[in-house]
């Protein structure tokens, strides 16, 4: 069926060439946007648009009832002056400056143990993997706010080793390991990631270095994290940025409030009630911006110093 | 995907082992690799045991967990809990709550699967101005923090009366808001052979039928992928339906676990947790099924960033 018309249309288009060429780039165009469409339609009205609006909205006093009023800075200004608000940018640092790097650290030396042609790996990395995929969902918060709880059975299971820290959950101090913790249970997501890299490492270069009598540690340094920075550098970047956004877990285990002592507020929980508890919504929309210029930030730093970290090798691909 | 991940995973186990063998000797291997073993085997246990943990206690009686009980095993399992967690919360049953739930992650799926695929032909596929300049764009939202949208989302929707539906869940699903997906189709589009589709438009055939009916077939292992992931992460989603959604008739199961818990208040731990089970049991189902394909999905995609 497809045959003849084929036929045909090759024969009658085989004359006119240049034409033929220059009337495809205007279908292109039109092909283009027209397949485009829906992605575009998303960009401008769902992301475009609200970003715009947000940053407006920020530089006004908004509750959703009465029209925005202009205040210029002040949401800026005062957000600096709001003791919340700075409890919540120390609890998301503390969160993301210790939790991403013992995560990937986790990671990391997960995915060099299981770099190996032995039985079980697949099962080991399914295994690993599997925290990563429920980890941030409500029902692993509540059973994280279960386990930690007073007499939960972490509490019991250090009681047994002598330690009586009581549950974690209603200590301030220890509601952070809490969290730490539950990030760095879901490594395996970054665990499969650096498997995959470690695979592409050639294993002649290991060879080589054991010839020149070059011991585990030497190899650690000056094999595996140089050919491996690309993706060292991909997984810090994502976990990051990741890691600025927890929400659920801070929720559900605080109880919607960020207690006890406003130990467990999160910059995106004391956001969400700003936003829609107070229906400040200009105050949460500097709130928003802060974090998009933070991570935005970050994002530049990491790319600037990664200049000297990470190693792209012409030929590995 | 599966196609990209073909050469680079193989290519190793092909070649040597990782360790240098000849320097060891059988018994010095073998002593390595228990060693391996049982150092896996106590990581697994350890990584399990919350999972684990929630499974046994959701069959124990209150006083049990209350108690502090760290074992995986009691003498008095029941189904007790379960058939309290089945009763729901606030006059609305679990069975709805599921049913919310599967609808809006039908729905994700649905939607993702049409709009990303689409928009990814264009940016995989065809020469358009400004191609690039998009394409920069779509990188740049994977980065953004979502919660600069969310408000201003907040008052469009409530202003076109449609706070209390789900389409403001569902609508960015239908239009490729999920940057990721397009990106993770985009990447498998382009490991595709170009002479496909030059072949097929020497033939006359335009780009719907090219992408409907060459790239679409091709596609199934990213098609796979996305629905897998989309469905679990509308699945496991909170803040949209905790901003969306009042009326507790139409809650999916993570608002409907909040509920749970704000309203018993740690009463009866029993019963949460049950039905904390129940909530993640389509995601662990899935995840036993496609196993392989998920976790490729992952190492892959991640090389590809």
């Amino acid at each position: 069926m497809t045959q003849s018309p084929t036929l045909s249309r090759r024969s009658t288009q085989s004359g006119p060439a240049p034409l033929r060429k220059s009337k495809r780039g205007g279908v292109d165009a039109r092909a283009g946007y027209t397949f485009l469409l829906p992605w575009l339609l998303g960009f401008i009205a769902l992301t475009v648009g609200p970003m715009i609006s947000s940053l407006y909205l920020s530089f006004t006093n908004y509750n959703l009832f009465e029209p925005p009023k202009w205040i210029g800075l002040d949401n800026y200004i005062t957000l600096f002056q709001d003791e919340r608000f700075l409890q919540s940018v120390g609890v998301t640092v503390g969160y993301v400056v210790f939790g991403t790097p013992l995560k990937l650290a986790a990671a990391l030396a997960v995915a060099m143990l299981l770099n190996s042609k032995r039985r079980g790996q697949g099962f080991y990395r399914s295994a690993f993997y599997a925290p990563s995929l429920i980890g941030a969902s409500v029902s692993i918060a509540i059973v994280w706010k279960a386990m930690f709880g007073d007499s939960g059975p972490v509490d019991q299971g250090l009681s047994f080793f002598g330690i009586n820290l009581g549950g974690w959950v209603g200590n301030p101090t220890m509601t952070m390991p809490m969290f730490i913790l539950l990030t760095v249970w879901q490594f395996g997501a970054p665990m499969v990631i650096f498997l995959a890299g470690l695979k592409q490492i050639p294993n002649e270069l290991y060879e080589a270095a054991s010839m020149d009598g070059a011991g585990p540690v030497r190899k650690f340094f000056n094999i595996t994290w140089p050919m491996l920075s690309p993706v060292i550098f991909f997984n810090l970047l994502m976990e990051t940025i990741h890691a600025f956004q927890i929400f659920a877990s801070a929720f559900i285990i605080s109880n919607g409030e960020g207690g006890p002592a406003g130990s467990t507020l999160f910059y995106t929980l004391y956001l969400y009630l700003r936003g829609f508890s107070d229906f400040r919504m200009g105050y949460a929309s500097a709130m928003a911006w802060l974090l998009v210029i933070v991570v935005g930030i970050i994002t530049l730093i990491f790319f600037k110093t990664s200049k000297s970290w990470v190693h792209y090798s012409g030929d590995s691909k | 995907m599966t196609t990209m991940a073909t050469p680079t995973q193989s290519a190793p186990e092909a070649g040597t082992p990782a360790y240098n063998p000849k320097s060891e000797s059988v018994g010095a291997k073998r002593a390595k690799s228990t060693a391996f073993h049982i150092a896996a085997l106590i990581l697994t246990g350890i990584v399990l045991y919350p999972g684990l943990w929630m499974i046994a206690s959701a069959f124990k009686p209150n006083s049990e967990i209350g108690g502090g009980n760290t074992s995986l095993w009691s003498e008095n399992f029941s189904f007790d809990n379960f058939v309290t967690a089945l009763d729901g919360i606030g006059g609305v049953s679990t069975m709805q709550f599921f049913t919310n739930s599967l609808i809006l992650a039908l729905g994700a799926v649905v939607g993702t699967i049409l709009s990303a695929s689409v928009s990814a032909y264009a940016f995989a596929r065809i020469k358009f101005p400004g191609r690039s300049v998009f394409f920069g764009m779509m990188i740049a939202t994977l980065l953004l923090p979502f919660h600069v949208v969310i408000i201003p989302q907040y008052i469009i929707f409530q202003q076109l009366g449609l706070v209390d539906t789900y389409i403001p869940l569902l609508i960015g699903k239908f239009l490729a808001a999920d940057a990721f997906f397009v990106f993770l189709m985009v990447q498998f589009m382009r490991g595709l052979p170009a002479e496909l589709d030059e072949a097929a438009r020497i033939d006359g055939a335009g780009h719907v039928r090219i992408f409907s009916s060459i790239m679409l077939p091709l596609m199934k292992p990213a098609l796979i992928s996305t629905s897998i992931f989309s469905f679990i992460w509308s699945w496991n989603d909170f803040l949209g339906p905790l901003l969306y959604l009042n009326t507790p008739e139409k809650y999916p199961l993570p608002l409907a676990l909040r509920l749970f818990q704000d309203q018993t208040q740690s009463s009866d731990y029993g019963a949460m947790i049950a039905m904390s089970v129940l909530a993640l049991l389509p995601v662990l189902i899935f995840f036993l099924i496609f196993q392989r394909y998920i976790v490729e999905g992952v190492s892959t995609q991640g090389l590809k960033g």
